[in-house]
């Protein structure tokens, strides 16, 4: 007879724990205030699903959302190609492969509110070296306090320059996994360079690149410091996204209940489109061992 | 299908090349028939893969030339050679299917669809893999990668060479010997010139009708099996080749004859003239026979490997080894060993220097 032990779960209890406080209680809370009312003192009313209802009625909710897919779409539509094409064209071998790597993580080691301040006096127009260059020597007027579009050319401007790198870093990563075998046996094929692109190169990095999606989507999704620092969500509400409208909700309204019903539904997606995108990518990875034929 | 033609090849890998240990390759001179199987036989380091990719065109070398046909080819890329090679570890395009692998040097050539397909499944049956045609890459077992592998080297009609890089060094032993029948069954079916580079002399002997054995990018002997089996230019290739190898013994010669331990040895014919004092007898353990009076050696190890018996004597401090057919004699009892007259042969500063009687 099979004796069956379980000790084994004494092991898991840490692991729970962990896990407990740093994520299942704070989460509780927030699904506690999420179906109620309080207006201080520590006095709370159920109001049951009323927040959500609400939530999904208002038009400020879906605009805000709105503006956080463009922002998230955009960026990854300039992020990732651009990394690939900064990784390819970087060295293999040799003195220069150290220092590319370091002038590619220079930007990821700045803290988010330090990149936000840097960014917002770089473009001022009058003391900043960008701002001042494109407005007189370019002649283009270019003020992001004022103008949306110059606000979110800014935005997008500064997540592209901080974040690049890491596509960059993830896809040469893979890059230089590939053997030159491959390389080689692809040359005496005849291929080309897009071919040795698409059937080589791509493929290798499809893991690594899912990956580098996956965090560009979900950081990007989350983004709060950076574009609180640079423009505040203005001029007016044009580049307020979700998380800079849902502090606003809770801390400048101090509405907890409809923040924390904000929380659950921002969360939901961000989980939701991550869930879907890596079941999608790893649909027809390659099979464990057993199934080689 | 060409011949093949390696005239005085050197090859550095450093820029600026001084001594002679500075190159990979020394001097290489080489002519091969259209249509032949040679191996390149040596010890990892020797300079064959070096070789095999300045023939495939993937390195220049420093100094000399390549011929294919007499056409000097030296300066043209792989791809204008119209050469094939497999490579050590198989290289498949893992999102293609193995049809779109096996077409993938054909499609690059602009050869026509329905072209193409009638060759792809000729490969294909050849090979064995006409089942696995619609399937992924990803999910082949290595030595099926290695198999499609080869089939993306053979798909080409036109292909001037086919060349191995140490092919089966991932395959799983019991799959090695088949992938090596089919090999040479490849061969004799295609008829393309082949080069297969190993460092595993059962690859080698089986696989080449001529085999070249390198040694610090040198090219120490050229033979068919049997040549480098029965008579080794070279005590490396006496030593490299034969498991266990060539029994080499120190010796004296003396007036025209070889003195072992004191005593006279009878070797194959005359010893070549101006050669006295310190040389070596050079004697295949296939060669050496146990019997009543001989020459006297202590047994230090007797081991049984299945096919033959190997018996290790000491004379002294030399080891010989004596391959054994019949009752084993137990271990430290004294021996007498007699060796084959026109298997005994002398080695002075490693290369041969007795010759073999008319």
């Amino acid at each position: 007879m099979k004796t069956i032990n379980q000790k084994a779960w004494l092991f898991v209890i840490p692991v729970l724990l962990l896990v407990a406080f740093n994520a299942l209680i704070p989460i509780m809370t927030v699904v506690n205030y999420s179906v109620q009312e309080t207006f201080g003192n520590n006095l709370f009313f159920w109001q049951g699903l009323d927040w959500f209802e609400q939530l999904l009625n208002s038009e400020r909710f879906y605009s805000a959302l709105g503006r956080q897919f463009l922002f998230t779409g955009t960026i990854l539509a300039i992020e990732i190609p651009l990394g690939v094409i900064i990784a390819l064209a970087m060295p293999r071998k040799g003195f220069w492969v150290p220092v590319c790597l370091v002038l590619m993580a220079l930007p990821m080691l700045i803290p988010w509110n330090v990149v936000g301040a840097m960014w917002n006096i770089f473009t001022l127009p009058d003391i900043g070296l960008l701002g001042y260059f494109i407005n007189n020597v370019l002649g283009i007027e270019y003020n992001m306090t004022q103008s949306p579009v110059a606000a979110w050319v800014t935005i997008i401007a500064m997540d592209v320059w901080h974040w690049t790198s890491l596509v960059v870093l993830l896809s040469y990563a893979g890059l230089v996994s590939i053997p030159d075998a491959f390389y080689q046996a692809a040359k005496i094929d005849g291929a080309s360079n897009f071919a040795i692109f698409r059937y080589i190169q791509l493929p290798k990095m499809k893991r690594v690149l899912t990956i580098a999606i996956l965090l560009r989507f979900m950081d990007s999704f989350n983004i709060y410091t950076e574009p609180f620092v640079l423009t505040g969500g203005g001029p007016g509400n044009s580049t307020t996204l979700l998380s800079i409208d849902l502090v606003k909700i809770a801390l400048g309204q101090f509405d907890l209940g409809p923040a924390a019903a904000m929380s659950l539904i921002y969360f939901a997606i961000t989980l939701l489109v991550s869930w879907l995108f890596y079941t999608l990518m790893t649909k027809d990875d390659e099979p464990k061992r057993g199934d080689r034929i | 299908m060409a011949k093949i033609t390696l005239s005085k090849l050197q090859h550095s890998y450093y820029a600026d090349p001084q001594e002679p240990k500075d190159y990979a390759l020394k001097n290489i001179n080489l002519d091969w028939d259209d249509g032949g199987a040679y191996a390149l036989l040596g010890p990892s380091g020797c300079g064959k893969s070096t070789l095999l990719n300045i023939i495939s065109g993937l390195l220049t070398p420093t100094h000399g030339q390549v011929l294919f046909d007499d056409k000097n080819v030296t300066q043209l890329t792989p791809a204008e050679r119209n050469i094939a090679q497999v490579f050590q570890f198989p290289v498949i395009y893992d999102t293609m299917s193995v049809f779109d692998n096996l077409a993938f040097p054909l499609r690059n050539r602009g050869v026509k669809e329905k072209v193409l397909k009638a060759r792809v499944h000729e490969i294909a049956k050849m090979l064995e893999i006409t089942n696995l045609l619609k399937i992924r890459g990803s999910r082949l077992s290595p030595d099926n990668k290695q198999k499609v592998s080869m089939g993306r080297g053979l798909v080409r009609e036109d292909v001037n060479i086919v060349m191995f890089d140490e092919p089966l060094t991932v395959i799983d032993p019991h799959l090695k010997w088949k992938l090596r029948s089919k090999l040479k069954e490849l061969h004799q079916k295609v008829r393309a010139t082949m080069i297969y580079v190993t460092h595993d002399q059962t690859e080698a002997l089986t696989f080449a009708d001529q085999v070249v054995v390198m040694q610090d990018g040198d090219i120490v002997q050229i033979g068919t099996p049997v040549e480098l089996f029965e008579r080794p230019a070279h005590t490396f290739v006496g030593h490299f080749i034969g498991s266990p190898g060539m029994n080499i013994l120190p010796c004296e010669i003396n007036n025209g004859a070889a003195f072992f331990n004191g005593k006279k040895i009878q070797l194959e014919g005359p010893i070549k003239p101006d050669i006295e004092g310190t040389a070596e007898i050079g004697i295949r353990p296939e060669f050496i026979s146990l019997s009543k009076s001989g020459i006297e050696a202590k047994v230090r190890k007797v081991a049984d490997v299945g096919r033959h018996k190997i018996v290790e004597a000491m004379l002294g401090d030399t080891r010989i080894s004596v391959i054994v057919e019949g009752e084993l004699p137990a271990q430290g009892s004294s021996v007498y060993l007699n060796f084959q007259p026109n298997q005994t042969r002398i080695y002075h500063d490693g290369w041969i220097a007795s010759e073999q009687k008319r």
